[in-house]
């Protein structure tokens, strides 16, 4: 059976994980933020909601730039990860 | 003392490498420099190439480069819920060099590009960012890489559609949403000979096959398969914008194409060996950056040089002309030992000779009619319905198409709309 959630999709992906991390973002605004727009924006579902706060994870970023371009209140630091790490397509 | 360079170009994608490849073989002390482990790590794509770009550059590029299929057949299909209406071109002359296009993976395309400019006497540095401009006044000379200031006459940002060295060089601001489009794609692998019998091939035979329907939910975009040569690269490609304000993942409308009837057969028994995504920035010439000033510009998709015309979006013979073009401004500006952002106004110009301005110019409009949500979900519906009622057999006397299609637009669309639609269709595509 092929996988259906992006998780699963991305578990078959090669990556190099930095420990340094890429995403970063502001929590006094994201808080209070009622849009959201990252969650269903990013393609490897970075970004979750739990209890009113967003947490995120980047270990699974296809380094797309979508969070930061649907951001309207500026509050998503996403920079490329670190040269030779993140995602290493084997098609493409 | 450090090298200096002639020229640095940052990014090893199609623009990136013709660019290296054309400066090297003019003499040029060329650095390419690339953030992924080697070109083409970062990069994904649809997946079908338009060659008479690279064909110019390297004759008969096709017998070494490492091209899937080339595309025999063009599909295009209108999925409604539960039905689909499909037309399908293809032709001998397609079939026959030069041939017209061929599906490939960036993966090993972009590496074997990249190998070419460095034959030609570029340095390929992978595993390298350009994190920063290095400035002298107003005037860019160089860039930061790695904690090293590396020094050039000019940088070329080749670096793809989230420029960050355009953005640092003040020719672009942030993007709006709306004038970008999320591509993922599934790599599904399939044995060689499942491929050929499901889609109709033979030998190294591929199609290019592109949907539109009610799958997207209204959302502007599309999906595709193209076949590789063991295996399928199915995708969809949608409008950023909307799937934020609607709280829609790209993936659910990518699940709910996958199991569509007419898609769900193709993709049987298939193993996803890869998922992947990217942006593709849409908004045509209104987008595009500032294209250059003192020793600096800007190709490819950094560029926003994507034409999207509605049936098909080309990006990489864009990259690839654009990339050349560059080449030609800075060889112009080595004679004449000037880098000035006058000498380098030339660029625009060598663009719009070329097809890349012209073709972006001609289609500048597309961008707003491919936001009419109608051609997403009200027409393909039409066109389904419509096929249903001509086709059925119910028993019953027969009655004209004429009056059939008068019922399959009943409560859904007016004649005056689809006029204007049709107007509106006339003069953006």
């Amino acid at each position: 059976m092929n996988p259906k959630s992006i998780e699963d999709k991305l578990a078959v992906n090669k990556y190099d994980i930095d420990k340094e991390v890429h995403i970063s973002i502001h929590e006094d605004i994201c808080n209070k933020c009622e849009e959201y727009y990252c969650i269903p924006a990013c393609p490897a579902d970075c970004f979750k909601e739990s209890e009113g706060h967003i947490t995120f994870s980047y270990e699974g970023c296809l380094e797309c730039g979508s969070c930061l371009i649907v951001c309207e209140k500026d509050a998503i630091g996403w920079t490329l990860p670190r040269a030779g790490f993140g995602i290493c397509y084997q098609y493409g | 003392m450090k090298q200096k360079f002639d020229a640095i170009v940052v990014g090893a994608g199609p623009a990136g490498s013709a660019c290296g490849y054309s400066l090297a073989k003019s003499g040029l002390a060329t650095l390419v420099v690339e953030r992924g482990k080697f070109p083409g790590a970062k990069n994904m794509w649809g997946g079908v190439f338009y060659g008479p770009s690279l064909n110019q550059l390297f004759p008969g590029f096709w017998e070494e480069a490492p091209v899937e299929r080339y595309i025999l057949r063009h599909k295009f299909s209108l999925l409604a819920p539960e039905s689909s209406f499909s037309t399908e071109f293809t032709t001998k002359k397609f079939g026959e060099p030069p041939y017209n296009g061929f599906s490939l993976l960036r993966s090993k395309f972009d590496r074997w590009f990249a190998s070419k400019a460095e034959q030609a006497g570029a340095i390929i540095a992978s595993g390298l960012q350009a994190d920063d401009l290095l400035w002298d006044g107003k005037r860019v000379v160089g860039i930061k890489a790695g904690g090293d200031e590396l020094p050039a006459s000019v940088v070329i940002a080749c670096d793809g559609v989230n420029s960050v060295l355009a953005e640092k060089a003040g020719l672009r601001g942030k993007f709006s949403p709306g004038d970008m489009k999320q591509g993922i794609k599934e790599i599904i692998q399939l044995p060689r000979d499942l491929i050929e019998q499901r889609f109709n091939l033979a030998g190294e035979e591929g199609v290019a096959w592109e949907f539109i329907g009610t799958f997207t939910r209204g959302i502007p975009g599309g999906a595709f398969i193209y076949t590789n040569k063991e295996t399928l690269s199915v995708g969809i490609v949608v409008q950023l914008s909307e799937l934020a304000e609607k709280k829609i993942s790209a993936n659910d409308l990518l699940e709910e194409f996958k199991q569509h009837p007419a898609v769900a057969n193709l993709l049987a028994d298939g193993k996803l060996a890869e998922y992947s995504a990217h942006l593709i920035p849409v908004g045509g010439k209104a987008m595009m950056p500032g294209l250059y000033k003192d020793g600096f510009l800007v190709a490819g998709d950094a560029a926003a040089l994507i034409l999207a015309t509605g049936l098909a979006m080309e990006g990489a013979n864009f990259a690839i002309a654009s990339g050349l073009a560059a080449a030609r401004t800075v060889i112009k500006a080595k004679k004449s030992g000037d880098f000035s952002e006058k000498s380098l106004s030339c660029y625009p110009e060598l663009l719009g000779q070329s097809f890349v301005l012209k073709d972006l110019e001609a289609f500048k409009k597309a961008p707003h009619f491919l936001e009419n949500p109608r051609v997403y979900s009200l027409y393909p519906q039409l066109a389904c319905d419509l096929a249903e009622r001509i086709f059925t057999n119910d028993g019953k006397a027969r009655k004209k198409t004429w009056e059939l299609l008068k019922q399959s637009m009943k409560d859904r669309v007016s004649f005056l709309q689809m006029i204007r639609d049709l107007i509106q269709i006339k003069r953006s595509i």
